[in-house]
């Protein structure tokens, strides 16, 4: 399963799993899009580049959504595609190719905007070879 | 676990969680308390935990769940020892309501809603990916960071009248727009002078009963009348200023050694350089969004001079409904500043209070409690009583009691329109899907929210509001 919705009354919540921190990233990325708008319908026209560094991977996972929802709003585009790839030396660092396109209302029909990512039971549970990583995130809609 | 200790008054324990401070205290009725989600108290309990909380971590009778504070949470901290949290105040700042008034009947609005509703959606920009026609350069958006309302009123939408009507006047003092990031700046030009999407609106209503006619008389309300409720916020500006700040204070919380149940509660000492610039930042989109909505009321009033020639448009209020402010209060006999933040939640002042603009000082400040799409909203009077019970606050909405993807399951947009058009109601959206999330029947009826606030004397009710149309992101 690459992400999974939990029942929220107000806001939205979800669970994106991966056999990597890098696959669960760009299932958390999916997932989040996935909330706003039909991503079959989004092409991989324009490539966005993001390099982000935190700390500890929970604070990089939610610089990097955080940081796509800025691409989305500032940049006015959406985004289907996430290419991740992580260093850890200290410092987690992240390097990634977003593709997607700007936004045409002729073609791309929106449902629930997203205003932020919240750290409400923001969580990042590594994985082994018996279970995938798993973070689990809660979106202020 | 919930004692009731009085009528309409639950409290919660010290040692319902660990670490808890103060009890908790929820004013709500038995009925409306059944709806409440074992998170929402849950939350309730969280935010007693946080240092320097004053008396109790409250939440009001249109309490539901939330992230970090439960959606209409209010809680007070000591300038000494206490805390500032962007979790009591959340992303969307200074998401707030304004009304309106004009000296048009339903009969003479009624047959043109129509076309009224079309006008109004097309003249003030919505939904997702919406840009202003408005178009500020980087200092004056400083400005506007800065002066709020103000601002806007300077530039030529509005007039002085309406900054006396808003609450703290359009601007919260003590902004810092040096602490607004690139980014924050990126994102709220092009939607300076949007209304945003979800749960935003921009309402054409009519005074459909008058509780209380002296306080309505005061505010310029009579029954069968014609206003415009805009309901909006900060935008991407405040989003990104709560997001970057976040991260901040999530480092804060560690430096700091504060103990934290939810990450979301981040925080740091009043006083220390991360929650001073929180509060700068915080205090500058709250201005954005005073501003913000200042605008879309002048484009509100254009489009009504087209329909109606020379109409006057008073406004009769514009309240906060997420924020932070420094605000006098008793505390055990003794005037005390307090840092209060009120997530979900509407001041409330009575005639005590200077911050009541001077012609509704000797009645209380108006609360403008918005209903679901389609359902009525209510104008309340501000109390006395909720400076004792609630550090002067009441409820802000109706409360949601159905998640949006349940909505989206059980409603269809087409379908909602059409009753909604049923009832008379025009409805405009930029997408159908919002309509389906913000059916009627996901809120919980907000009549019985303010007989509660009402009941509880911490504001009085004067006026309901029919919906004739309404605009959507």
């Amino acid at each position: 399963m690459q992400y999974e919705f939990l029942e929220h009354t107000a806001d939205v919540k979800f669970r994106a799993y991966g056999s990597s921190p890098e696959e669960m990233l760009r299932n958390a990325a999916l997932a989040m899009f996935s909330v706003m708008i039909d991503t079959e319908t989004v092409r991989p026209e324009r490539i966005w580049e993001v390099e982000l560094e935190a700390e500890d991977l929970e604070s990089l996972a939610y610089k990097w959504l955080s940081e796509l929802l800025f691409l989305f709003s500032a940049e006015v585009a959406v985004f289907s595609d996430f290419d991740i790839s992580l260093s850890h030396d200290g410092v987690w660092r992240m390097n990634a190719r977003v593709l997607g396109e700007n936004i045409d209302r002729k073609r791309h029909s929106f449902e629930t905007e997203i205003k932020a990512v919240t750290l409400h039971q923001f969580e990042v549970r590594p994985g082994d070879s018996d279970r995938p990583w798993m973070m689990q995130v809660v979106l202020d809609v | 676990m919930l004692k009731k200790i009085d009528e309409n008054i639950y409290e919660l324990p010290i040692g319902y969680k660990e670490g808890m401070r103060v009890p908790g205290r929820i004013f709500i009725s038995e009925s409306l308390l059944e709806m409440v989600e074992p998170g929402t108290v849950e939350q309730v309990a969280n935010v007693a935990t946080l240092p320097g909380i004053v008396k109790y971590s409250m939440a009001m009778p249109d309490a539901h769940l939330g992230y970090g504070f439960p959606i209409g949470g209010v809680a007070a901290f000591r300038e000494d020892g206490g805390v500032i949290s962007p979790g009591g105040v959340g992303f969307d700042i200074n998401c707030g309501v304004r009304l309106l008034r004009t000296d048009l009947t339903v009969e003479e609005v009624k047959p043109v809603i129509s076309d009224l509703i079309e006008a109004l959606f097309n003249e003030i920009p919505s939904g997702v990916g919406a840009t202003s026609r408005l178009h500020v350069s980087d200092s004056e958006l400083t400005e506007a960071f800065i002066a709020g309302a103000r601002w806007a009123v300077e530039q030529g939408y509005g007039t002085d009248d309406d900054l006396e009507h808003c609450e703290e006047n359009g601007c919260l003092k003590g902004a810092d727009p040096a602490q607004v990031s690139t980014k924050a700046r990126k994102r709220g030009r092009p939607q300076f002078g949007t209304l945003g999407s979800g749960n935003h609106f921009l309402e054409v209503q009519y005074v459909g009963e008058v509780y209380d006619e002296r306080i309505a008389r005061r505010f310029g309300l009579f029954k069968g009348q014609v206003t415009v409720m805009i309901h909006c916020g900060s935008r991407g500006a405040g989003h990104q200023i709560c997001t970057d700040h976040l991260e901040v204070l999530a480092r804060a919380v560690k430096k700091y050694n504060i103990d934290l149940p939810d990450k979301q509660l981040a925080c740091a000492p009043i006083g220390t350089p991360e929650a001073t610039n929180y509060f700068g930042a915080m205090a500058a989109a709250a201005n954005y969004a005073w501003a913000n909505r200042q605008i879309i009321a002048h484009w509100t009033r254009e489009v009504f001079t087209k329909y109606f020639g020379d109409v006057e448009m008073p406004l009769v209020y514009d309240v906060a409904h997420n924020v932070a402010k420094i605000e006098e209060h008793m505390v055990d006999g003794k005037l005390e500043r307090l840092y209060v933040h009120r997530k979900g939640a509407t001041r409330s002042f009575g005639p005590s209070r200077k911050e009541v603009p001077q012609d509704y000082r000797d009645v209380g400040q108006p609360l403008l409690i918005p209903g679901s799409m389609g359902t009525p909203s209510y104008v309340l009077c501000g109390q006395d009583r909720a400076l004792e019970l609630t550090f002067g606050s009441a409820c802000h909405g109706s409360g949601r009691i159905m998640s949006r993807s349940q909505a989206k399951k059980t409603y269809r947009g087409s379908d909602v329109r059409a009753s909604l058009q049923r009832e008379g109601i025009k409805v405009m959206a930029t997408e159908p899907a919002v309509l389906a999330e913000e059916a009627p029947e996901v809120y919980k009826p907000s009549h019985e929210v303010v007989e509660v606030v009402h009941a509880l004397g911490l504001a009085k009710k004067v006026a309901q509001m029919i919906p004739l149309g309404v605009s959507k992101g």
